[in-house]
């Protein structure tokens, strides 16, 4: 069974500061780590493995300081991990990304073929969830997104349970494919005093976008399909009023009155 | 790019039953539609859906492009995505919103990149420039910290899928009719290696939380599941939904289905009762759009207190108690 998840380096959930005259992300002293959603796709990837025997390459787009999140996927138990470094991917969107990725994975199926891809629900940063869905367009393989829990798995197939509005379906989908995973799925483990030992020596390897002979048409700002035209931070109206009481028996009465007043109940 | 013509909606219309987001795309389709003198269409797939197609006329769609077959009762991604694709390489719509439900991201997605074209995502409003024509889709980004206005210059359709509950549902207008255009199903061509095995439905005994018009949500400061029965007693009293903020779904007190904020639902009920949640800018991008907002928290500086209509200051396990006894 060879896996690959899918990671991004993102800024820390609780670390991101606009500045609010230029609407522009306030990167300097943000403190970045693997998307939170991915540490799911991980830690799915890494269960299966123990389950079944075999590999969890972990794959990512991004700048140099990006090899960080792949040290650490190490420390989270992948085997090998691989980045894609190019100046031609800078400013892709999810549908030029999604494809720089699937040529990534394409040259690690070449190596050693892959039976499963996993990514996570979507990022903290750009929050689309297209990524999933799209690798598995670009790689002509059948895909599910919402993935809540893995009903069973063997060498050929794996059936799962994906979250919808109304409750959950069960699918059943022959490798390869593609899942992109909630975080209802498992509960991240800790990085192991061995794993952040293998880390640290951890060999990445590292691919340009010729090295995964990718369309450079495709890529980056200039090529991908959508743009960023504006950006600015939301106005919130605030019209708030306390609902006095010398008891939490008087506030509540008083509540119930406003709530009965205005018809709102 | 010429050739491409008209506004079109995906109306998701799963077990036979259209999406409340049908009605909400049509409404903010329509408007697009009349901003470019364009027509508006719904695409309707899924099996013994045609029915559907007089209440898509009825709310506001000029034709509405049928796909009706039993290998569409349920949806699988690629069957869907390969349907969308070869509709719009036939019929050449300008600009296609569909909706930032699960089925609609996956699909749009998948769909995008079938078709060729860009995509924004859960967008919470999308208008015409009056310049270019070009759609200009708005949407929260970095956790809601940060709004982007996203637009797609050179290929079409222009895609975009827009969040529930961000626009109202487009009014009835009763025996309005329009067009309906079937289009075949092609087995051979329409395939996934995919299988859909079953529906299950929701176990949850409360009220759908895209329905409820009364939703009593709980934060880290309900402290336990069993918490969650009090809030259930006043959101049953009110005829409403129980619904959590993100700590007690990560510290496993009550199910990720309930989960409202920007990594789980977005709700716009009437009323909205949050009880023990500070107000994170990651909880207030799935209720902000509520009618009216009740906060009860013991935390007068929380943040949720200054989005709030009404913000009680107190402890949730005395006020819910003596609001059930001023409701008796």
């Amino acid at each position: 069974m060879h896996i690959v998840a899918c990671v991004k380096q993102t800024p820390k959930s609780d670390n991101v500061k606009i500045d609010p005259a230029t609407g522009c992300l306030i990167r300097s002293g943000a403190a970045s780590a693997m998307n939170p959603f991915d540490e799911y796709a991980l830690e799915e990837a890494v269960m299966l493995k123990e389950q079944l025997g075999g590999t969890v390459s972990v794959i990512t787009m991004g700048p140099p300081q990006a090899e960080a999140v792949l040290r650490d996927s190490i420390a989270r138990g992948a085997d090998k991990v691989y980045q894609l470094g190019d100046m031609a991917f800078a400013g892709s969107d999810t549908w030029s990304t999604s494809y720089a990725l699937s040529k990534g994975i394409e040259k690690i199926n070449g190596i050693e073929p892959v039976d499963l891809v996993i990514c996570g629900k979507q990022t903290n940063d750009s929050d689309t969830g297209h990524i999933g869905p799209q690798v598995s367009a670009w790689m002509k393989w059948p895909n599910a997104a919402f993935v809540k829990k893995v009903v069973s798995v063997n060498e050929k197939s794996i059936t799962v349970e994906r979250l919808t509005e109304d409750g959950s379906e069960i699918l059943e989908l022959p490798f390869p494919c593609v899942l992109s995973v909630v975080k209802d799925i498992n509960s991240p483990r800790v990085r192991s005093v061995k794993g952040r030992i293998a880390a640290k020596r951890a060999e990445v390897t590292k691919w340009t976008a010729d090295d995964v002979a990718a369309d450079k048409n495709k890529l980056g700002m200039k090529n991908c399909p959508t743009r960023v035209v504006k950006s600015f931070v939301p106005k919130r109206e605030v019209c708030s009023a306390n609902v006095e009481g010398a008891t939490a028996k008087e506030k509540a009465a008083k509540l119930v009155e406003i709530l009965k007043e205005n018809k709102y109940i | 790019m010429k050739d491409f013509k008209n506004v079109w909606i995906c109306a998701q219309a799963q077990r036979g039953k259209l999406s409340p987001t049908a009605y909400e795309l049509l409404n903010a389709g329509r408007k697009l539609a009349d901003d470019l003198g364009e027509k508006l269409c719904a695409v309707l797939l899924g099996h013994d859906v045609e029915k559907c197609a007089k209440d898509l006329f009825e709310h506001g769609a000029d034709i509405v492009y049928v796909c009706d077959d039993p290998a569409l009762e349920n949806y699988v991604d690629d069957v869907y995505a390969k349907v969308l694709a070869d509709m719009v390489a036939t019929y050449k719509p300008n600009k296609f919103l569909l909706p930032a439900t699960n089925l609609g991201r996956s699909l749009s997605a998948k769909a995008a990149v079938f078709i060729g074209t860009g995509l924004t995502a859960d967008a919470t409003e999308v208008i015409i420039n009056k310049e270019d024509g070009q759609l200009h889709a708005t949407r929260p980004t970095f956790g809601g910290n940060l709004m982007a206005t996203i637009t797609c210059a050179h290929t079409r359709p222009e895609m975009c899928s827009l969040r529930p509950m961000s626009y109202e549902k487009a009014p009835l207008e009763a025996g309005r009719t329009g067009e309906t255009v079937k289009v075949a199903f092609n087995s051979a061509k329409h395939t996934s290696l995919a299988k859909f095995l079953q529906f299950i439905k929701s176990e949850g005994d409360g009220l759908d939380l895209s329905e409820a018009e009364v939703i009593v949500a709980g934060g880290r400061g309900v402290g336990k599941a069993e918490g969650f029965a009090l809030l259930k007693k006043l959101a049953d009293r009110l005829g409403g939904a129980v619904a959590a903020s993100r700590a007690p779904v990560d510290n496993g007190w009550i199910d990720y289905r309930y989960q409202i904020g920007l990594t789980g639902r977005t709700v716009k009920p009437k009323l909205y009762i949050a009880c023990g949640i500070s107000g994170q800018i990651q909880h207030l991008a799935g209720m902000s759009g509520s009618d009216v907002i009740v906060a009860i928290n013991k935390d007068a500086q929380a943040p949720i207190m200054k989005v709030a209509n009404y913000a009680v200051e107190g402890d949730l396990y005395d006020i819910i108690p003596a609001m059930l006894e001023a409701l008796k």
